[in-house]
């Protein structure tokens, strides 16, 4: 949608807006009910950081000699560490580069850990959460989404990641991670196919794509880490939280060398949240976007149909 | 240089040195994965298409594509003659590089004329013209159906679907763009 050219468009444009912006407040409203009656505590980290987490393929904005965040991880684990076992934020996150019909540089995750749980506990309460939540915005059976009609009743679908290349995808896992072709295949074969006809977990992510997950003790070649997809829409990032603080050293500074080979930021090492680690308690967490959980609500092909104001228009 | 990021519909590239236009643009990234570029080209020479999926570091190269404003001249065997009127400058098109716009241009028009490296490449058109109607069956009397359409041919031969009031002789504006009748033009 193209920027308004004076204060009519505008209106025009907010006004066709006004489902989505409704069912987005209800759906944040409901979001905070659940957690609520859970006994979770809801919290706030700061957006601006010295040392966001170093990623490869996720670059932070620059402001003044910080970053802003693009996600709450580093800050929500140093609770976890300090003694809160349930804690969830829902905030504004920002990732440099990311517009699509499915991206905003600026977007809003809900993310929430819980101290005990493993990946497998986490998959079982997104899906009691959305569940929920869907129930109360009035999807309690099924989930309409352009084409699709998505069955909701539990369990969802539960593929590992090479099965679902072995699926899907023309190449094997080992053949598309040996030929660096993992995200190309991921995207355009296996992704559209997720969640079609009813959710879909993908789990049992290759260990070196999944650099704050914990490793599985029976097979150290994959990560106890899974994302969730409904109408091939990516919707939600957990893991069994790595808590060995060498380790985490090890791959952060893999990725800095990674992100200084292609000349993004420098970040410095998050040695705060290191030293935090070492005490943290087993637990898992997940990061789930709330824009595209509205798309699938609303009914909306693009992001910038449930946001006020796509960057493009200010 | 173009970088990636750059990458949307309409951008005109370089590859294989042949001018290449976006045709369609998405942006997909899996959360943790690369950022990744899905385009569909067109080459601006022959017309084919191809999908292709960029990544962040690829670099392309711009096409050096202009555009002049040049005057129809006339037809000479299967070249199109146009002339820039300050320079007096001729170019030719073959019919391949015309298009459908061959529908729509009566002599003496002016067009933009589409260069790559200096050479004509194609054209484009004024987004409206007008045509006289040459042929038409005339107006049924007891046809009062609104909405009902015939086929009329115009002063270029070209075959079009118009309301069935409009008779031989009259003038219509017809969208180039879509190749459909817009109105009856008065006087």
């Amino acid at each position: 949608m193209m920027a308004g050219t004076d204060y009519r468009d505008d209106r025009f444009y907010l006004a066709r807006k006004s489902h989505a912006l409704h069912l987005r407040a209800f759906f944040l409203q409901s979001l905070r009910r659940y957690f609520a009656a859970r006994d979770f505590l809801e919290v706030e980290t700061p957006v601006r950081l010295p040392s966001p987490a170093p990623e490869e393929h996720i670059e932070a904005l620059p402001t003044g000699d910080w970053f802003l965040q693009t996600s709450p991880e580093l800050g929500m684990k140093r609770l976890l560490a300090a003694g809160y076992p349930r804690i969830f934020q829902i905030c504004q996150c920002f990732r440099a580069g990311e517009r699509g019909a499915r991206h905003l540089p600026e977007f809003t995750l809900l993310e929430w850990y819980v101290a005990g749980f493993d990946y497998r506990d986490l998959m079982n309460q997104c899906e009691e959460l959305l569940i929920c939540v869907l129930a109360e915005a009035g999807q309690d059976r099924q989930l309409s989404w352009q084409d699709k009609k998505i069955h909701l009743a539990a369990p969802w679908e539960r593929l590992t990641v090479a099965d679902a290349f072995d699926r899907y995808a023309p190449v094997t896992l080992e053949e598309a991670l040996a030929n660096h072709q993992f995200d190309e295949i991921l995207v355009e074969h296996v992704e559209p196919r997720l969640g079609c006809e009813r959710p879909t977990f993908l789990y049992d992510y290759p260990a070196p794509l999944a650099a704050l997950a914990r490793v599985k003790k029976s097979d150290p070649s994959v990560a106890e880490r899974f994302e969730l997809y409904l109408a091939g829409l990516e919707i939600a990032n957990g893991y069994s939280e790595l808590t060995d603080a060498a380790e985490q050293r090890r791959r952060f500074e893999e990725a800095l060398r990674a992100r200084a080979r292609k000349n993004w930021a420098r970040y410095s090492m998050p040695e705060k949240f290191l030293d935090a680690l070492a005490v943290m308690p087993d637990a898992a967490g997940i990061a789930l976007g709330v824009d595209r959980m509205v798309m699938l609500l609303a009914g909306a092909s693009t992001i910038d149909d449930v946001v006020a104001f796509p960057p493009e228009t200010l | 240089m173009y970088t990636a990021s750059d990458l949307r519909k309409g951008l005109r590239l370089k590859i294989d040195s042949d001018p290449y236009v976006i045709t369609e643009f998405n942006f997909v990234k899996p959360g943790k994965g690369q950022a990744l570029y899905r385009c569909r080209l067109k080459n601006m020479l022959n017309g084919s298409q191809f999908e292709r999926t960029f990544r962040s570091v690829d670099v392309f190269e711009p096409a050096d594509l202009r555009e002049k404003k040049m005057q129809y001249l006339y037809k000479e065997g299967d070249k199109y003659c146009f002339m820039d009127n300050e320079t007096y400058e001729q170019v030719y098109l073959s019919e391949d590089q015309v298009g459908d716009a061959i529908h729509f241009m009566t002599d003496n028009i002016e067009v933009e004329i589409l260069l790559f490296e200096d050479r004509p490449i194609g054209l484009s058109l004024p987004n409206f013209v007008e045509l006289v109607v040459t042929e038409a069956e005339p107006w049924a009397k007891g046809d009062t159906v609104s909405g009902a359409t015939k086929p009329v041919k115009v002063q270029t031969g070209y075959t079009i679907l118009v309301p069935t009031f409009i008779s031989e002789g009259e003038k219509i504006r017809i969208d180039t763009r879509t190749g459909e009748y817009l109105t009856r033009v008065k006087g």
